[in-house]
C-alpha cells in the first residue's frame, strides 16, 4: 500500500475534553487540529466531536455559524467521531435535553441526556468491543444513554444491554470517553475509517 | 465479561467530569432563574449558593453551605452540572451535598472555615471536589487529599483580577521551574512546597498538574476570562462578576464566547462591545478580609 500523507483530523474545540482527544490523536500519528471556526473545517479528513456540555456547544455552534458547515462536512462522507456530548450532537433526537439543543441527525440514534444519572452515578467498566480482542476500559461521565437505534446502525459495544459504541456509515459515536484512558484502540479504529475514506476519495476506481 | 467490574467514584471517574468542564465558564447563581440565565448563556456548570461572594463580603458574619431546598431548586431548573460549596474542613456539609446529588463540591475559602488545621479527606467521597490554591504547594496538598480539580483562588467578590493573575502565575511559574530541575533538586522542591514528593516528581515528568487547573476569584469581563486562559488556565469560574453587573445575560454569553476564543483578539473585541457596566469592583487595599488566606 502506498504511504498516505498524515491524516488531518480536527477536534471541535468550543468547550470540553478536546485537548485529551488531540493528545490521543497525535500519539497515533495523526495531524490533530482544533476547530473553532468554519474555516478550520476546510482541509480536514475527519472530525472528532468531544465530550463536554452539549448545551454550551450548541450555543457556540450557532453563534459562530458552524451548524451548516458541520452538516455539510458530515454529508460529504468524511468520518466523524462523537463522544458523549459529541454523540448527543450527532443524534436524531434528544430526550431530556433543552428544546433548542442541536441534533444533527447523523447517526440514527435517539439518546437520553444524563441517561445514566448524575455525576455520583458516573462509572468505569470493561466492555467488549467488536473487532478488539481484549476488553476496553470505558469511563462514563454523566453519560447519555442510547435508547433507540435505526436499522442501519451497527452496534460495536454494549453495556448491560444498551448500545454504547455505534457506527452508522461514516459516523462513529460513543457514550463513554476513550480519550480519558491511555488505550488508543478506539481512536485507531476511527483513524482507520478516516484512512479508508481518504484513500477511496483519492483512488481513481470508484 | 463486560459489566462485571463497574465502579463509581474512582479518581478517573471524578477527574473525568473536571475534563468535561474545560474550556467553559462556571457561573455563581443564587436562584433557579439565574441558573436558567446561566445555562441559556452557555455556562458549562453552575455553582449554587445563597449569596454571591460580593454580598458575603458586604454582609460579613459566618457564611455556610446553602439550604438544600435552594440547591434542589437549581438542580431542577437546569440540565448542566450543579456545583455547591462546603466550608473548609466541614465534611458533614460535604456529606449532605453528596446526598443531594450535586455534581461537584467546592471546598471553598469563600465560606467561613470550619477547621483551622484540616481540609476534608476527599477520597472518602464519590462526588468530585474542587479546591482553591494560591500557590503550587497548596495545590499539591489539596490534590494529595483527593481534589480532582484546582482553581487558582484569586480574591472572590472583588471584581478585581489582580489576585487571580498572581496565583495563576505562581502555580504555573513553579511548574515550569520544576520542569527544568534535576532529580536531586526535586527533594528540595517537595520540602519547600510542603508537598508530597511523588506529585512533585510527576510534575517534573509531565510538565503539568495531575488534575485540571481552572481560574477563579475576581473575573468580571470577557477580557478577564481570556487573560486567565492565555496565562494557562483551562477554564474559568465567574462569581459575582455576572449577576452584579448591569446586564447579566449578555455579559454571561460574552464571557462564554471569550473563554472559547481566548486567543482571537478580533472576536474578543466583538464580544466585549456594549455589555453595560461590569460590577464596580474594589481594590485590594480597600478590603479587610482576604479569603485567599483561608486554607492551609
Amino acid at each position: 500500500m502506498n504511504a498516505l500523507p498524515s491524516l488531518a483530523i480536527g477536534v471541535l474545540a468550543l468547550q470540553g475534553a478536546f485537548s485529551a482527544h488531540i493528545e490521543r490523536l497525535r500519539a497515533i500519528g495523526a495531524d490533530a487540529r482544533s476547530v473553532r471556526l468554519p474555516v478550520d473545517l476546510e482541509t480536514l479528513d475527519g472530525l472528532v466531536l468531544p465530550g463536554g456540555e452539549s448545551t454550551t456547544m450548541s450555543n457556540l455552534l450557532r453563534t459562530f455559524d458552524l451548524v451548516e458547515p458541520l452538516r455539510r462536512f458530515i454529508a460529504s462522507g468524511r468520518p466523524v467521531f462523537g463522544t458523549c456530548a459529541g454523540m448527543i450532537l450527532l443524534a436524531d433526537r434528544i430526550l431530556d435535553g433543552r428544546p433548542d439543543q442541536i441534533a444533527l441527525g447523523s447517526c440514527g440514534i435517539v439518546v437520553r441526556r444524563n441517561g445514566y444519572g448524575r455525576q455520583v452515578d458516573s462509572f468505569e467498566t470493561d466492555i467488549d468491543v467488536a473487532g478488539l480482542s481484549d476488553p476496553f476500559h470505558a469511563i462514563f461521565i454523566r453519560a447519555p444513554r442510547i435508547e433507540q437505534i435505526s436499522a442501519e446502525v451497527e452496534v460495536l459495544a454494549r453495556h448491560e444491554g444498551d448500545p454504547v459504541l455505534v457506527r452508522a456509515g461514516s459516523v462513529l459515536a460513543a457514550s463513554f470517553h476513550p480519550e480519558l484512558t491511555n488505550d488508543d484502540r478506539i481512536h485507531r479504529l476511527f483513524a482507520d475509517m478516516v484512512r479508508d475514506a481518504t484513500s477511496n476519495e483519492r483512488s481513481p476506481a470508484r | 465479561m463486560s459489566g462485571s467490574s463497574s465502579s463509581v467514584g474512582s479518581f478517573p471517574v471524578k477527574r473525568g467530569l473536571a475534563e468535561m468542564l474545560k474550556g467553559g465558564v462556571i457561573m455563581d447563581v443564587v436562584t433557579p432563574e439565574q441558573a436558567k440565565i446561566a445555562e441559556d448563556a452557555g455556562a458549562c456548570a453552575v455553582m449554587a449558593l445563597e449569596r454571591v461572594p460580593a454580598d458575603i463580603r458586604r454582609d460579613g458574619g459566618v457564611a455556610r453551605m446553602s439550604d438544600p431546598e435552594m440547591i434542589e431548586g437549581i438542580q431542577a431548573a437546569v440540565s448542566i452540572p450543579v456545583m455547591a460549596k462546603a466550608r473548609i474542613g466541614h465534611f458533614v456539609e460535604a456529606q449532605i451535598l453528596q446526598a443531594l446529588g450535586v455534581d461537584f463540591i467546592d471546598e471553598s475559602e469563600v465560606l467561613t472555615p470550619a477547621d483551622e488545621a484540616h481540609h476534608i479527606d476527599k477520597f472518602r467521597f464519590v462526588v468530585p471536589f474542587v479546591c482553591g490554591a494560591t500557590n503550587l504547594g497548596e495545590a499539591l496538598r489539596r490534590i494529595s487529599e483527593g481534589a480532582c480539580m484546582i482553581r487558582s483562588k484569586g480574591e472572590a467578590g472583588t471584581g478585581n483580577v489582580v489576585e487571580a493573575v498572581r496565583h495563576l502565575r505562581s502555580i504555573l511559574g513553579d511548574i515550569k521551574k520544576i520542569g527544568t530541575a534535576d532529580s536531586a533538586e526535586l527533594f528540595d522542591w517537595a520540602k519547600k512546597l510542603q508537598a508530597p514528593l511523588p506529585l512533585v516528581q510527576e510534575i517534573a515528568e509531565t510538565g503539568k498538574l495531575p488534575v485540571p487547573l481552572f481560574c477563579a476569584g475576581g473575573l468580571a469581563t470577557p477580557a478577564d476570562a481570556a487573560l486567565a486562559m492565555q496565562l494557562g488556565a483551562e477554564a474559568v469560574f465567574v462569581g459575582s462578576g455576572i449577576f452584579k453587573s448591569d446586564h447579566p445575560a449578555p455579559r454571561a454569553k460574552a464571557i462564554v464566547e471569550a473563554t472559547t476564543h481566548f486567543d482571537n483578539p478580533d472576536i474578543l473585541a466583538k464580544v466585549s462591545r456594549g455589555l453595560g457596566a461590569p460590577m464596580t469592583g474594589i481594590g485590594m487595599d480597600e478590603i479587610n478580609q482576604r479569603y485567599a488566606e483561608r486554607g492551609w
